[in-house]
């Protein structure tokens, strides 16, 4: 009796945190926003990198094919990869001088 | 004393905190000094690079690598940017539709006048590369704009710096801020990491001119313009000045700007000053 409750109160948990992690098309949707939002600053700045391009683009196939766990986990890396490139702007509006030659 | 006098005053203050950080900036501005920057830039290399004469920087990667300048020699005898250079001065002597030509839109008929591209328009306030010349001539009497980065555009620039080698590169900065400006922005695109390699200009071509990424010998800045356009082995084709920088971008992961934008034509203007006195070589032929 003892074990048969356990093991339902383990599968409920189980269930409970697996539904909590598998991200939804909402989740897919406000990730990708984010990454675009963060690359279109970006572009603002003339610092685009290709990868951000294509992570975004991977992010939207795998959304397409209904993946959306996968599809949230791309377009959130196309987000940190497109707020890299912006700090690689920000602070290379000073420290290019850093390699100029004297 | 009132809260709004209050507020007025911490904002003067802030004003006048903000014009203090301000000031070191504009004396930077100020302080832009091209003739400076290209005795620094030739020394840097002329002490790299000891053996060297002035004039070999002009030969990219082949003036690094004794093997490769073998090779090149060989090569020259038969430039693989013939055919290019052959179609560049058929396409120049044929005249538009209007019966003009492009000799019309240039001073001494576009022949030998690479080493004075780009130049700083006072009326446009802006640079004017060759490239851009050549297209806007092609508009003004008619014609569509051709691509800035293939067959067409490679060909004209190959004939017309080929008319002007061994003419020492002659750019001029006019007295005018925003001339100055237009060299310290080509400066600050030069030395300015980008791409998610986090590379710069300077990071291939005056860290490491002479070492190899992949099978490839970086080449050094100095003169490196000069060559242009050229023919890589690696496209199987000519390349403009447009196509080159535009693939050093895409290479280190940045997504390229559009040809001809500011950004490019500051460069090669600042690039091109910097490569003051030494011979135009184009077309050249690149690995």
């Amino acid at each position: 009796m003892r074990l048969g409750v356990f093991t339902s109160v383990m599968v409920l948990l189980l269930a409970g945190a697996t539904s909590a992690l598998a991200a939804s098309e909402d989740d897919y949707k406000a990730a990708y926003a984010a990454a675009e939002a963060a690359n279109k600053q970006a572009a603002s700045l003339r610092n685009q990198w290709t990868t951000t391009a294509s992570t975004l683009a991977a992010a939207k196939k795998f959304a397409d094919g209904g993946d959306f766990e996968k599809a949230t986990a791309s377009a959130k890396e196309a987000e940190a990869l497109a707020k890299a490139s912006i700090f690689q702007a920000t602070s290379e509006k000073e420290r290019w001088r850093d390699l100029e030659i004297r | 004393m009132k809260l709004q006098t209050k507020i007025t005053l911490a904002l003067v203050a802030f004003g006048l905190v903000m014009l203090a950080f301000a000031a070191p900036a504009v004396f930077a501005a100020d302080k832009v000094d091209p003739v400076a920057d290209a005795k620094a830039f030739k020394k840097f290399f002329y002490d790299k690079f000891p053996k060297l004469k002035p004039e070999d920087f002009v030969n990219g990667p082949y003036s690094m690598d004794a093997d490769l300048y073998k090779q090149w020699q060989e090569k020259e005898q038969f430039p693989p940017y013939e055919f290019s250079l052959e179609m560049g001065k058929e396409m120049f002597s044929k005249p538009f539709k209007n019966g003009k030509t492009y000799g019309d839109c240039f001073p001494n008929k576009g022949i030998g006048i690479r080493q004075d591209y780009p130049y700083f328009d006072e009326k446009e306030g802006k640079v004017i590369t060759l490239e851009l010349a050549l297209n806007r001539c092609r508009e003004a009497n008619g014609e569509p704009a051709f691509s800035y980065v293939r067959d067409e555009m490679a060909a004209l620039t190959a004939y017309m710096a080929f008319t002007s080698r061994g003419k020492p590169f002659d750019i001029k900065i006019p007295n005018d801020p925003r001339a100055l400006e237009a060299y310290e922005k080509g400066k600050e695109y030069f030395y300015t990491r980008r791409g998610q390699l986090n590379f710069s200009c300077a990071t291939c071509h005056v860290q490491s001119p002479g070492e190899k990424v992949r099978t490839e010998v970086l080449a050094p800045a100095l003169g490196i313009v000069n060559a242009m356009p050229i023919y890589r082995s690696e496209w199987s084709g000519m390349g403009t000045t447009s196509r080159r920088f535009t693939t050093c971008n895409s290479q280190i992961r940045g997504v390229p700007l559009t040809p001809q934008d500011d950004e490019y034509r500051n460069v090669e203007y600042y690039l091109s000053y910097v490569s003051n006195g030494l011979p135009i070589s184009g077309p050249g032929a690149r690995p």
